[in-house]
């Protein structure tokens, strides 16, 4: 252990420590920006400098190590000085349109600025704006308000993407993909993990929220909602609430005072992607079909495989996403049973997910859903309309999509739809009393595996979340060193809980608390306490298979819920 | 992805893949990789960066980054003789920016462009040592010093029919 001292507490913290990490736990804080817990540690903002005896200048606490009796001050004149003039140097050549901006009062250089004052002017505003890339359909990119914190760059290599990084030198260096092609012409998977790691307003999502106010306002239109198994985990932070804070009530009574509207339940499409893919796997381990299969719910991990594995195309269930499966599901067997024209519902989707938006742009899914809006844009629908969120009183999903079971609503973390699929499966071979809780698939571990003994088979599967454990997992399976059954994947490291489309956390809670790990919480206890806990058991799946599909892969499930894939170019 | 369209060989591209072949695994491998495929190429086409990139396993993203920020590496063609004018501050006091002017207007295209018969390149550079001779101009390796804009058609005739 090192002894030091921060502002005269005296700290002791394992050899290697940096000084940020000692000062946490001397519960002091030092200002970050570059700095992102498990995404990136370069140290080239400066606003984390301290004075540090035997260093020559001030250190960035970030990544200066401690030493044995070193004594560290974070709040000196010239410490604050520093960090102010830091501050006033990335105003300078910032597009400070701060009243309009998507990430004004949720800000993390407003929010420097302030505890700085910061004079936003001090060095002018001598810059030209820079073009703004919205031709993705998920990612949006302002770089006038980019301050090169490179955050964005460290997300997409982290998740061994790398479509983007810094280009050109000096004044005119600026992040983007190579040779100024949109973000739109890369292999980009539409992941948004750029987008949740950017501290300022250079990223945001594809905004629908004015088509959906359109549709919402126009009398010709039945407009219904429905909300993916995460939302309910992490819309509550949009508001100030804390962080796993389950608000699935409040939140569909938001929804319901958007306008006139109704509001379903995604978990219901997530346990019938739960009907339908266990029983492909069953149908697959029978007829010899491709294995290992791998889930097909997330977009981003469904391009990621079209573009840098397309030799595994076969092995993804061709099972559509909960998404587009509800979609299939409101626009067909919904529409006959109310007599409302196809043409006339307007199905919005809310997600964690900025690559769900390119998603339903996919000619072959059918173009069911009308918008895919994210838990942010949700958010700003809410405060736009004046809703006191934090008072309204709960209320419950509309009527015949409004109760899931417990294993739909764990299909938003990482090894929830791997679990919910084992439920089902060992239902389908072991009978009554087969187990319920897969707790060895859950938790936040990189490549994660277990073996079990359904109805007397031996399965083996594996979890992977992030899209580097995708790349390690699919790499062990090429190689013939690892034989698995079935293979799960969300591209987003902890899964949709950690969304791109979630709400904005400023690096110091990000740093503080393992969010993945606090949000995931949410969903498992709202399992626990539901009353069904296996897809199969999910009254609206069964109306569904007895009024419409008959059965699982029957023709009319493969021509609604079912799809295929294309290969893409990598460059 | 750029403008020029891109003429490789069947020499130039077994020379990268041999390169790139010999630098595999190695850390930091990018920077010899493209200072050798720009002695190949001339340039740094964004063919030969994405060969790049998928040989060394690296983001085509970095392998841009690198190239675009060494003003050594040029993603343009070069022409066959490279005209370079220093913009030092001796050359430049003695009024080396009326010579890039002069060079400019006699081969009809701008700094950091080739001529459209891929004859002549002009760049522009920063001190050769020579500041005696200022103000410089370099062709290729031969160095012209005290020059006056009415000597720039002179020199570059030497070049002019080869």
């Amino acid at each position: 252990m090192v002894n030091l001292k921060i502002n005269g507490i005296a700290v002791s913290v394992p050899e290697g420590s940096t000084i940020l990490q000692a000062a946490k736990l001397a519960n002091i804080r030092i200002p970050t920006l570059c700095y992102l817990k498990g995404v990136q540690c370069v140290g080239s903002c400066r606003m984390c400098l301290v004075e540090a005896t035997g260093a020559r200048g001030l250190v960035a606490a970030c990544v200066y190590p401690v030493s044995e009796g070193m004594e560290v001050r974070t709040n000196t004149p010239r410490v604050r000085k520093s960090r102010k003039t830091t501050v006033e140097l990335i105003l300078s050549t910032h597009k400070k349109k701060c009243l309009s901006c998507v990430r004004s009062m949720n800000c993390e250089l407003q929010k420097l600025a302030l505890e700085y004052n910061a004079e936003e002017d001090r060095f002018g505003t001598d810059h030209d704006l820079k073009p703004i890339d919205d031709l993705s359909p998920s990612v949006v990119r302002d770089n006038s308000k980019c301050v090169m914190c490179t955050r964005c760059v460290a997300a997409c290599n982290l998740q061994t993407i790398g479509v983007i990084g810094p280009k050109n030198r000096g004044y005119v260096k600026v992040i983007g993909s190579p040779f100024d092609v949109s973000l739109a012409h890369t292999s980009c998977v539409n992941c948004g993990q750029c987008v949740v790691a950017c501290p300022v307003g250079a990223l945001y999502e594809k905004s629908s929220v004015a088509d959906v106010w359109g549709a919402i306002v126009n009398p010709e239109k039945h407009v219904v909602f429905f909300t993916a198994p995460s939302i309910k985990a992490t819309l509550g932070e949009a508001f100030g609430l804390p962080v796993g804070t389950n608000v699935e009530g409040k939140m569909v009574s938001a929804i319901k005072q958007l306008g006139d509207v109704k509001c379903f339940n995604m978990d219901i499409a997530a346990d019938l992607t739960i009907m339908e893919e266990a029983n492909e796997l069953l149908k697959r381990l029978m007829q010899g079909g491709v294995t290992p299969m791998f889930t097909s719910c997330c977009p981003g991990w469904v391009k990621f495989c079209e573009h840098y594995y397309p030799e595994f195309l076969p092995n993804l269930s061709s099972c559509k996403s909960p998404q587009e499966m509800f979609s299939a599901v409101l626009k067909t067997y919904y529409c006959q049973k109310t007599g409302i024209k196809p043409e006339d519902l307007y199905v919005v989707s809310v997600i964690p997910c900025t690559a769900k938006k390119f998603e339903i742009s996919r000619d072959e899914l059918g173009h069911y859903t009308d918008a895919a809006i994210t838990t942010r844009e949700l958010a700003k629908m809410i405060k736009e309309a004046g809703i006191d969120f934090a008072n309204i009183p709960e209320a419950e999903y509309d009527k015949p999509f409004g109760v899931a079971s417990g294993a739909g609503a764990i299909f938003g973390a990482t090894g929830g739809v791997m679990e919910a699929a084992l439920r089902t499966a060992a239902h389908i071979l072991g009978g009554e009393g087969s187990p319920i809780e897969f707790k060895e698939v859950r938790g936040t571990r990189g490549l994660k595996e277990a073996e079990y003994n359904i109805g007397g088979g031996i399965v083996k599967v594996a979890v992977a979340h992030g899209l580097a454990n995708a790349r390690k997992a699919i790499e062990l399976i090429k190689s013939g060193e690892k034989k698995y059954t079935f293979v799960e994947v969300m591209a987003c490291p902890g899964g949709c809980i950690n969304g791109g489309g979630q709400p904005y956390v400023h690096d110091e809670i990000r740093n503080n608390i393992d969010l993945k790990t606090v949000r995931a919480q949410a969903l498992y206890d709202h399992d626990r306490e539901s009353k069904y806990r296996c897809s199969h058991e999910t009254p609206a799946v069964d109306m569904l298979y007895k009024e419409f599909f008959a059965q699982p892969l029957s023709k009319k499930a493969h021509e609604l819920l079912h799809t295929h894939y294309q290969p893409r170019e990598k460059y | 992805m750029t403008q020029d369209i891109f003429e490789g060989t069947e020499e130039q591209a077994a020379a990268l893949k041999s390169c790139i072949e010999s630098h595999r695994g190695e850390e930091g491998a990018l920077m010899p990789v493209l200072h050798e495929a720009q002695n190949i190429y001339g340039y740094l086409p964004a063919e030969v960066q994405t060969v790049i990139a998928e040989g060394l396993g690296v983001p085509l993203a970095e392998v841009y980054g690198v190239a675009t920020f060494y003003s050594h590496f040029s993603l343009k063609p070069k022409g066959k003789h490279k005209v370079s004018v220093c913009l030092g501050t001796a050359c430049y006091v003695k009024g080396s920016d009326k010579i890039l002017e002069a060079v400019e207007k006699e081969l009809g295209v701008s700094c950091g462009e080739c001529t459209p018969d891929r004859k002549f390149s002009i760049e522009s550079c920063r001190c050769v040592g020579a500041c005696g001779l200022a103000p410089v101009m370099i062709v290729d390796e031969e160095v012209y010093g005290k020059l006056t804009p009415k000597d720039v058609p002179d020199v570059l005739d030497k070049y002019m029919g080869d």
